[in-house]
């Protein structure tokens, strides 16, 4: 008997039981189903949500593995063992073994509490309830790992998952229902809950926590970070578009993300309306306040001046803001639902974030804020949309009545 | 003067095994099956009982809420049995055929020389009301409400739907006294839509608002047309007929006959030799599909397009409004990580590792798997892609589900039938049932507000 029979046969068993969510999510992971269409068309396309969420997976893949390098990279960089990457985005200081290993070596950990845990909840809900382990955390569990620093106690980022998939997805019923995106709802968790932790320059380098107060201490912060206290910058053009740059462990590459981004334009899985509409809206914001730097409305004492006078192209290269247009903003559940509402919702959050950013030094990085504002707002804006076309509808027999 | 309509939105569904443009007669069919599930929200009070001994025109029932509204048998025979099933429901009408038909004979009746409430209840004794439909609800007419206009699309663009071309070949004098008696019922026009570049007979009728259309699916879905030429409001009422209703409409009035006759297409990648076969409503389809032999044995019968079409078994018998028979392979089986691999021979709209997109005009034989589970509504976009009314689709669905019956109502639910939503369906990630949705909130509706 092959496997395929066992499987069936098992299924078999297991229906009507308490254990059918989670054997049917194993089953369905090895083999799609054989359900057949009972109602209405009797063809149905070959996307589903596994391959539309695996898609997503395989777009944050370059990200995790350019992760592992960069972890590894600005670790010995701090350490003062390497020298810069020098020639482009293919440096061979950047691209060894030695770099990766350690970024790995840091990173899996990570990821493993977070498919587990995370996915460990799913199951209990679905269980518990009844319904069918959907996909939607087989992205989120990838996206957790890329937002978080890589310093991270494993016990928080348990607590803080835990907190996510719970009050962020399942007491709304799960993939679908959800408001907040959970992984933003789980970045938040940590920054509010851990702030001392999470917004330090300690934690974005590997073991600059550990060796905190010891004679070879190294810190490295964020650019924001540093920007926001009046720093000037100390990176190149360059290293921000390539990603090689301290931050949260997938959110550094630019140039990955982009191409990451059209990858999902590409495959119709992400909206571009959103992204493109994102970038936008931080040019704009980004625009407006080089003008008010520019025309002397602030002047250069002001906390403010430093990231206020910084070209509004570069913010588009560094913080979360491309990582947040790509994979966050177009989540399709919490994002607006209609094609206008998309442009809209997509160009507040930049617009908001850049405003976030610039005025909220102690957490220069506004993406995560502005995507979960626009998410509670999001239901907002299409309700103003669909009003648009019912009144459309309504006017017709005005029209017609005249 | 014909006017243009593009379509831009939808989705050219290509199948193999499209229907040969032959006709052949299907051999007599030995029982005839009238299933009162065919006439939507309509409860039967039957008016002869089992043993009755009827000619082809004989009325078999009415609408329990409606006397006038009478259904009759489409030939002559005994009637076997009445099968019922939970509750005592009346679940099918069985007709042992004699071997020739007798024809009740209605009278032969000139349209132009009558009034409109002669000619309202010719088609009511003669049970032709029932393929009178209305919008909103896609019901059979309340025959008590005169509608703003009346709308016939003979342009299908469902994938392997019968060619309305082909079928309607030498019907103009059918089609032409049909529509005669039609617009004494309407206070508007009657509008009629065909391909862009057809040669359709309807472009020879007198009395009618002719309308070319374009473009993918649903193009040819008369909701599609009604929404572009004189879209439906609230507190109005338009009707639909099919072109082959028209047909039995027009030969009523033309011999006195109810001549159940169809022209339907057999079509689908299990069949052997798909083409067009004449027979009658309510046929095993068994005697022309074994006429030109199925492929493989594990198939699904589909009474109607692959779209809208509701399941039979291989026994079963030709629904009332039907022209398109479909045999398509049933998908009951795993796939091993089906989910992940590249796939090349499955539709899909997206680009996600499906390469249909590189082969646009690639015929494919699609089974009946769903290719995955049913999920909530997660993605968005893509309704829209395939879907041409200025509407809501996701929304429209949704607010069916939580039976929100003013915002239904506002969103547009007065314009739509179930088959408007098939191709979203078809496209759903979440594999959600959407005709049955839109089905069930039109029903609620017509509870509710009437």
């Amino acid at each position: 008997m092959g496997l395929k029979q066992k499987l069936d046969s098992l299924k078999k068993k297991y229906q009507g039981t308490k254990m059918e969510p989670a054997f049917n999510a194993f089953h369905t992971f090895l083999y799609t189903p054989n359900d057949t269409t009972q109602s209405g068309a009797h063809i149905r396309v070959a996307d589903d949500l596994k391959r539309t969420m695996n898609m997503v997976v395989l777009a944050l893949i370059p990200c995790l593995i350019f992760g592992a390098f960069n972890t590894g990279y600005q670790h010995y960089l701090a350490m003062g063992e390497i020298s810069r990457a020098s020639s482009g985005f293919f440096s061979p200081e950047f691209w060894t073994w030695q770099n990766f290993s350690a970024g790995a070596l840091a990173i899996l950990p990570i990821l493993i509490v977070s498919y587990v845990v995370g996915l460990g909840v799913e199951f209990i809900f679905a269980t518990i309830k009844g319904h069918e382990v959907e996909e939607g955390y087989l992205v989120t569990g990838m996206l957790v790992p890329l937002i978080v620093p890589v310093d991270i106690p494993l016990w928080m980022l348990t607590v803080a998952i835990i907190f996510g998939v719970v009050l962020g997805k399942e007491v709304f019923g799960g993939t679908g229902m959800n408001i907040l995106n959970p992984a933003l709802t789980i970045r938040a968790f940590l920054f509010f809950a851990y702030p001392t932790w999470m917004s330090g320059d300690k934690v974005w380098v590997l073991d600059a926590v550990k060796k905190a107060g010891t004679p070879d201490a190294i810190s490295g912060e964020t650019i924001l970070g540093s920007m926001a206290q009046g720093n000037t910058m100390s990176y190149h053009v360059s290293d921000m578009f390539y990603g090689f740059i301290p931050g949260s462990i997938g959110e550094t590459s630019t140039l990955l993300i982009i191409l990451a981004g059209l990858f999902l334009i590409f495959t119709k899985i992400g909206s571009w309306r959103i992204m493109i509409s994102t970038f936008v809206g931080a040019a704009v914001m980004g625009l407006i306040f080089n003008y008010v730097a520019d025309s002397g409305i602030i002047s250069e004492s002001s906390k403010f001046y430093g990231l206020m006078s910084m070209p509004y192209w570069q913010h588009l290269l560094i913080g979360g803001l491309a990582f947040g247009a790509v994979y966050m903003a177009t989540d399709p559940v919490t994002a607006s639902q209609t094609n206008k509402g998309k442009w809209i919702y997509g160009f507040l959050i930049g617009f908001i974030a850049i405003m976030i950013r610039i005025f909220n030094p102690a957490y220069p990085e506004g993406v995560m804020l502005s995507i979960l504002l626009m998410n509670v707002f999001a239901p907002t804006i299409d309700h103003y949309v669909i009003n648009g076309n019912i009144k459309k509808r309504l006017k017709r027999i005005k029209v017609k009545a005249a | 003067m014909p006017k243009d309509i593009t379509i831009k939105k939808g989705l050219t569904i290509r199948l193999k095994g499209d229907a040969q443009k032959t006709l052949s007669k299907a051999p007599r069919s030995r029982t005839f099956v009238i299933k009162p599930s065919d006439f939507h929200l309509i409860t039967p009070k039957m008016v002869v009982k089992e043993g009755a001994k009827l000619q082809a025109g004989d009325v078999l029932f009415y609408a329990k809420k409606n006397e006038q509204i009478k259904f009759v048998s489409p030939v002559s025979g005994t009637l076997t049995t009445i099968e019922r099933g939970a509750k005592r429901k009346i679940t099918a009408l069985i007709i042992e055929a004699d071997s020739e038909d007798r024809y009740k004979n209605f009278g032969t009746i000139d349209p132009n020389s009558m009034k409109p409430e002669e000619i309202k209840e010719h088609l009511l004794s003669s049970g032709c009301w029932a393929f009178i439909k209305q919008r909103p609800y896609d019901i059979i007419a309340n025959p008590d409400v005169t509608p703003k206009a009346i709308f016939v699309s003979a342009y299908s663009t469902a994938p392997q739907a019968a060619d309305y071309d082909f079928t309607l070949l030498g019907k103009e004098k059918e089609l032409q006294t049909a529509v005669v008696a039609l617009s004494k019922l309407t206070s508007g026009t009657i509008h009629v839509s065909v391909g862009k570049n057809s040669n359709n007979p309807f472009t020879k009728i007198k009395n009618i608002e002719l309308h070319r259309i374009s473009g993918p699916h649903p193009a040819g879905n008369v909701s599609t047309q009604i929404n572009k030429i004189d879209p439906i409001n609230k507190g109005e009422t338009v009707w639909t007929l099919t072109p082959q209703d028209l047909v039995i409409i027009g030969e009523l009035l033309l011999t006195g006959k109810f001549n159940a006759e169809r022209v339907i297409a057999l079509a689908g990648c299990s069949v052997k030799t798909p083409k067009y076969y004449t027979t009658k409503i309510g046929a095993e389809v068994a005697t022309f599909i074994y006429d030109s032999g199925l492929i493989d044995e594990n198939v699904r019968v589909i009474n109607g397009t692959v779209l809208s079409g509701s399941t039979i078994s291989p026994k079963g018998h030709l629904g009332y409004y039907i022209n398109t028979v479909s045999v398509i392979p049933e998908g009951n089986d795993y796939e091993f990580f089906g989910w992940a691999k590249p796939v090349f021979n499955k539709l899909s709209t997206t680009r996600s590792l499906t390469f249909s997109w590189l082969f646009p005009k690639k015929e494919m034989c699609l089974s009946t798997n769903t290719n995955g589970e049913h999920r909530a509504f997660v993605m968005t976009g893509l309704y829209e892609e395939v879907f041409p009314m200025d509407m809501y689709p996701l929304q429209m669905l949704k607010s069916c589900l939580y039976k929100d019956l003013d915002e239904m109502e506002a969103l547009g639910m007065y314009e739509v039938a179930p088959e408007d939503f098939a191709l979203t369906e078809v496209v759903c990630i979440s594999k959600q049932p959407h005709q049955k949705i839109i089905r069930d909130g039109l029903d609620l509706m017509y509870k509710e507000i009437g």
